[in-house]
């Protein structure tokens, strides 16, 4: 079911953990899904220097969790939440249809980390795009 | 902190087979009766020359090796392409049949696929269905029953063993009760035939479903047993196979498979018994003396498949569990909703009272014939191991530990 590249971040997920005193917390997902993700980050000159996550999924949840938390790492925020579930999947060489959904927890949560960076220093939250946001609604519960 | 990379090395991973109830091998001893009837002895059956003589005779073996294995009569034994036909056969032939006595059928939420999508598409087509609700271990209560059989009541269909949690239901009560009313008893008994004594006469069972590939015999047959006198419609309809209940050339190897593996498992059962038994106690003790907060699903002792085990770890999920086994050479199958392609977990863990996070987190080991004591070790080494690994990288479980923290 899983390309060779989902198996190695699900079997060795890479930024795995907690930060102490981290800048941003991100949490998303729900145990009714099946699918939690956290994420930690630290931040400098608003880049992402360290990122860290947990997550309660499945292999495709893992896997994608662990590919964009790569894919973040050392990016200015603004970068970093760019970073879209479908380049995720790509990255990950494609996810089944079925497990789409998986991949978008994990942008998901990081944006929720930024944007709680962001509250945490007196700035706005940035808005997910109207669009995109309605395909996370639909399919994140 | 060092990190083990981990991947998939077959020739130092032992093979160990924990998923029976899903489907077993066909026993060698199977296939070696079977085999001469693909091309040798290949006559159709319906055929009046002498070279079908031989496939007549052996259909009727494997007729009465089906019956006493139930203790039916021979006549009372029709074959079919499995499990999934017969439940639909049993349903849909026992509904349309007796549409004159009444509508309504009733049923439990935790029966399998093809008990519970036959009844819905029933209820789509003028019948009404009652869905008798579980324990939280998953048996029906009798007064449940009770209360709902009508004078328009025409079918009961409760299964012998549920094939996820291995809870035994209370078929002798049941087929008591429905006897006295006058209701036809059905029972699937797809996961619990060669793993317990059925006896449909003292149990008052009047339909009987049953499956080959779940004791050993080959995929793609099986058997519905229909008592003498009950009412029932061809579900497939055509040449007069099965005394024109079931058309379809025989299917002669898989029916002489099946005759083969279910006197094999019948002669093995008292032995097999035990011995599963144990080593599914074992399983389970051990697992739940060396992992924490882990819930065993189902009921226990003898109201349980003797091979059946079935697991909750709150924190991790399931399809997670089965890859990290796999990749230890474990095969086992989970309730989870993302090993399932839809986004509800399984039905029979949520009729039980689990909530999603412990559906999700759900593990099946089914022990069999291959089962060894060094088998059971290495799933005692590994699950450990394994649900550790993950609830570290688990936000549920930290926050599960925390709110365990703030209670104490």
């Amino acid at each position: 079911m899983y390309s060779e590249k989902v198996m190695d971040h699900f079997r060795n997920p890479r930024n795995v953990g907690e930060i102490e005193n981290a800048d941003g917390i991100g949490e998303v997902g729900n145990p009714k899904c099946g699918d939690i993700m956290k994420v930690y980050i630290k931040v400098e000159d608003d880049v992402i220097t360290d990122i860290r996550f947990k997550t309660f999924g499945c292999a495709s949840a893992i896997a994608s969790s662990s590919m964009a938390t790569e894919m973040v790492k050392g990016k200015n925020l603004r970068e970093a939440w760019e970073l879209t579930n479908r380049a995720v999947a790509e990255a990950l060489d494609g996810l089944p249809p079925v497990k789409m959904h998986c991949s978008l927890l994990a942008e998901g949560a990081i944006h929720s980390a930024i944007n709680d960076y962001r509250s945490r220093n007196g700035f706005e939250p940035w808005e997910e795009d109207k669009v995109h946001k309605a395909v996370v609604e639909e399919h994140a519960h | 902190m060092t990190v083990l990379m981990k991947g998939r090395d077959f020739a130092m991973t032992r093979r160990v087979y924990m998923d029976n109830a899903a489907t077993t091998y066909t026993s060698p001893r199977v296939l070696e009766e079977m085999l001469p009837y693909f091309t040798e002895s290949f006559g159709n059956p319906s055929s009046i020359y002498s070279f079908s003589e031989t496939n007549r005779k052996a259909i009727r073996k494997a007729r009465e090796q089906v019956a006493r294995a139930i203790n039916a009569d021979p006549d009372e034994i029709f074959f079919t392409s499995g499990g999934s036909e017969s439940d639909n056969w049993a349903l849909k032939g026992t509904a349309f049949a007796n549409k004159g006595k009444g509508d309504h059928i009733i049923t439990t939420r935790i029966e399998h696929h093809a008990i519970l999508h036959s009844a819905e598409f029933l209820e789509k087509n003028g019948f009404r269905v009652t869905w008798l609700d579980v324990d939280e271990q998953g048996r029906i209560q009798i007064e449940d029953l009770k209360k709902a059989i009508s004078d328009k009541t025409v079918l009961v269909s409760v299964m012998f063993a549920n094939n996820e949690v291995g809870t035994i239901q209370p078929v002798e009560e049941i087929g008591a009760i429905c006897r006295e009313k006058g209701v036809i008893f059905h029972t699937d008994a797809v996961q619990a035939l060669g793993h317990v004594s059925i006896d449909v006469k003292t149990m008052n069972i009047d339909l009987l479903s049953l499956s080959a590939h779940k004791f050993h015999g080959p995929k793609g047959v099986g058997a519905l047993y229909i008592r003498k006198g009950v009412r029932i419609e061809n579900l497939i309809h055509g040449g007069g196979q099965e005394k024109g209940r079931r058309a379809s050339t025989e299917n002669v190897p898989g029916i002489v498979g099946l005759g083969k593996a279910i006197e094999i498992a019948m002669d093995a059962l008292p032995r097999e018994y035990r011995r599963l038994s144990s080593m599914r106690d074992r399983l389970i003790e051990g697992i739940t003396g060396s992992v924490p907060h882990v819930k065993l699903n189902g009921a226990r002792g003898d109201q349980r498949l003797p091979n059946n085990v079935n697991l909750s770890f709150i924190g991790v999920e399931g399809e997670t569990l089965l890859y990290d086994l796999d990749d230890e050479g474990i095969s086992a199958s989970t309730g989870s909703a993302c090993s399932s392609g839809s986004l509800d977990p399984s039905h029979v863990l949520m009729s039980l009272g689990l909530d999603h996070a412990m559906a999700h987190g759900s593990l099946r080991l089914s022990l069999g014939e291959s089962t060894s004591e060094e088998d059971i070790n290495h799933v005692l080494e590994v699950i450990p191991r394994v649900v550790e690994r993950r609830r570290n990288m688990s936000p549920l479980w930290e926050d599960y530990l925390k709110m365990k923290e703030e209670v104490k």
